[in-house]
């Protein structure tokens, strides 16, 4: 069952295009991986998904009881000052704070449900510990602990792996695979296109405003084995 | 000890600025937080100098004071909190919205002819707060205290991170508003014990001493109010001692104390 559809969205800034006429559609249980070259609207067009950036045209239907405001999302960047004071557990806890609309004190579950995440990714040991001072890994670890804490449905994960070790994206990857194997449904920016291929049930490869490609992975795999993948308009 | 209790008690007007800096010195260190964190550091400076350019205004033009001072600078903070990231660098915006504010109280007090004031408003003083003003801080800061402890959560994650707490419903845009009129409400009370040029302080002071040493959101909080209370009660008994010495320049110097002995502590640590 589609979970998300897309259709026709255009998106843009100042009055340039990024992402033109997109149909697409999630089902609930994929795992959609986002592809490309740098700047051709990934990160623009999950921040549209998010109702962080309001689309030019098109529209963006979620369905199966999904809410616009029940995704977990990791950011590409997180614009934090150095310095924030804010331990591991103050962190993961936040990913609670938006599953109910006048939640004003974390529950018990709410508790729970963030140890519980903090146990998934393995950074329990981390938790009195200042964001700050964690390695990049920790930092991801962290802030994908926090996403599923804000839900049991659908991830969005903006470059989960950039910056880590060759160990450490495979530890992610791995972590994230287990997630779509419980039944949630992932969406991921990479740019490590033999991982995607590994891991993903579907990609999208976003080329100029245009998607090149919008299909199974193993589709794919094909294609780009015989070279065909092109830049249609170029 | 004595003398300063026995002066307390004896002269209503200490009093009165004992209550009104104890209040602000806690709205201060909970809102100053936020602001530190949100890189608004300065938002507090600017503030402070258009609410003399609405006080001198008022001033000059015989209206209340305050009910000039608190719309301008509440619209104000609301402006530059919302709107200071977009156009115009939020630092560079607030430095010039503050200098001329300045200049144009600074004209109007000139013009008018009454240095006196421009004094008062400038370095602030304990004769200065008003039975009035106890009233409004007493308000001021339940309000703050009930925000702080009621949306606690939500304000830790709008201030950690905007864009994810927005993804997942939340607002920050109403909290930015209310953590903005709150803060121009503070800087215009404030302004009369700590002065113009010296309310900032009680705002980014704490906060930044704070976050020398604790490492969690919770812990910095909490050590800023205590922090931002104790200097003002030190700074507080100092100008009664140091008869002539203004509050605002004592509890700034304090606070200023406590800074770097957590910055030492912090540098030992490592
Ligand atoms: N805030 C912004 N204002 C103006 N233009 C922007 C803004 N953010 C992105 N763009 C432009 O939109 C295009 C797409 O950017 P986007 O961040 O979506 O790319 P991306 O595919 O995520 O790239 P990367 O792989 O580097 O993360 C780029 O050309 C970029 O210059
Ligand atoms: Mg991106």
């Amino acid at each position: 069952m589609a979970l998300i559809t897309l259709e026709n969205v255009t998106m843009s800034y100042e009055g340039v295009k990024v992402i033109d006429s997109l149909n697409l559609t999630v089902e609930s249980g994929d795992y959609l991986c986002v592809v490309g070259e740098n700047g051709s609207g990934k990160t623009t067009l999950l921040r549209g998904l998010l109702g962080l950036k309001k689309l030019d045209g098109g529209n963006i239907c979620f369905s199966d009881g999904l809410k616009a405001e029940k995704i977990g999302y990791l950011p590409q960047q997180t614009e934090v000052q150095k310095d924030f004071p804010a331990s591991v557990r103050e962190v993961v806890r936040s990913g609670r704070i938006g599953t109910s609309p006048f939640k004003l004190f974390y529950s018990a579950e709410d508790k729970r449900i963030a140890e519980d995440a903090m146990e998934k990714l393995e950074i329990k040991d981390l938790a009195k510990k200042c964001y700050h001072d964690l390695s990049g890994g920790q930092q991801q670890r962290v802030l994908l602990a926090r996403a599923i804490c804000a839900s049991e449905k659908l991830l969005i994960l903006d470059e989960p792996v950039s910056g880590l070790d060759s160990n450490a994206t495979d530890e992610m990857y791995d972590v994230i695979k287990r997630l779509n194997n419980d039944g949630m449904t992932v969406i991921m920016i990479s740019h490590d296109i033999d991982k995607v291929i590994k891991n993903s049930k579907h990609i999208l490869h976003l080329g100029q405003q245009k998607a090149l490609f919008v299909g199974k992975t193993e589709d794919y795999k094909t294609i780009v084995k015989n070279g065909e993948l092109q830049e249609k308009n170029s | 000890m004595n003398t300063i209790f026995s002066a307390i008690m004896t002269y209503n007007f200490l009093s009165r600025a004992l209550v009104v800096g104890l209040m602000i010195s806690l709205c201060a260190a909970l809102l100053g937080v936020v602001l530190v964190l949100k890189r608004y550091s300065m938002i507090g400076d600017g503030l402070s100098h258009i609410s003399f350019g609405a006080l001198a205004f008022a001033a000059v033009m015989g209206y209340a004071p305050l009910k000039v001072a608190i719309p301008v600078v509440a619209v104000a903070a609301v402006l530059l909190l919302r709107l200071g990231g977009k156009k115009i660098k939020g630092d560079s915006l607030i430095a010039i919205i503050s200098a001329g504010a300045l200049a144009i109280g600074i004209t109007l007090i000139s013009y008018s002819g009454s240095s006196a004031d421009m004094n008062s408003y400038l370095i602030g003083s304990l004769y200065a707060v008003k039975s009035s003003d106890m009233t409004l801080a007493i308000v001021l800061c339940s309000v703050v205290l009930a925000v702080f402890v009621l949306m606690y959560n939500r304000i830790f994650a709008t201030t950690f991170d905007e864009d994810f707490s927005k993804a997942t419903g939340v607002k920050p845009g109403m909290y930015n508003t209310v953590i903005a009129v709150l803060t121009a409400v503070t800087v215009v009370i404030g302004m009369r014990l700590m002065g113009s040029l010296l309310i900032s302080a009680l705002i980014v002071f704490p906060a930044l001493s704070s976050m020398r040493i604790f490492k969690s959101f919770f812990a910095v909080t909490l050590s800023s109010v205590v922090i931002s209370v104790v200097s003002f009660i030190t700074g507080f008994c100092l100008t009664i001692i140091l008869d002539g010495i203004p509050t605002g320049a004592c509890i700034t110097l304090v606070n200023l104390l406590i800074f770097v002995l957590f910055s030492l502590v912090e540098q030992v640590r490592k």
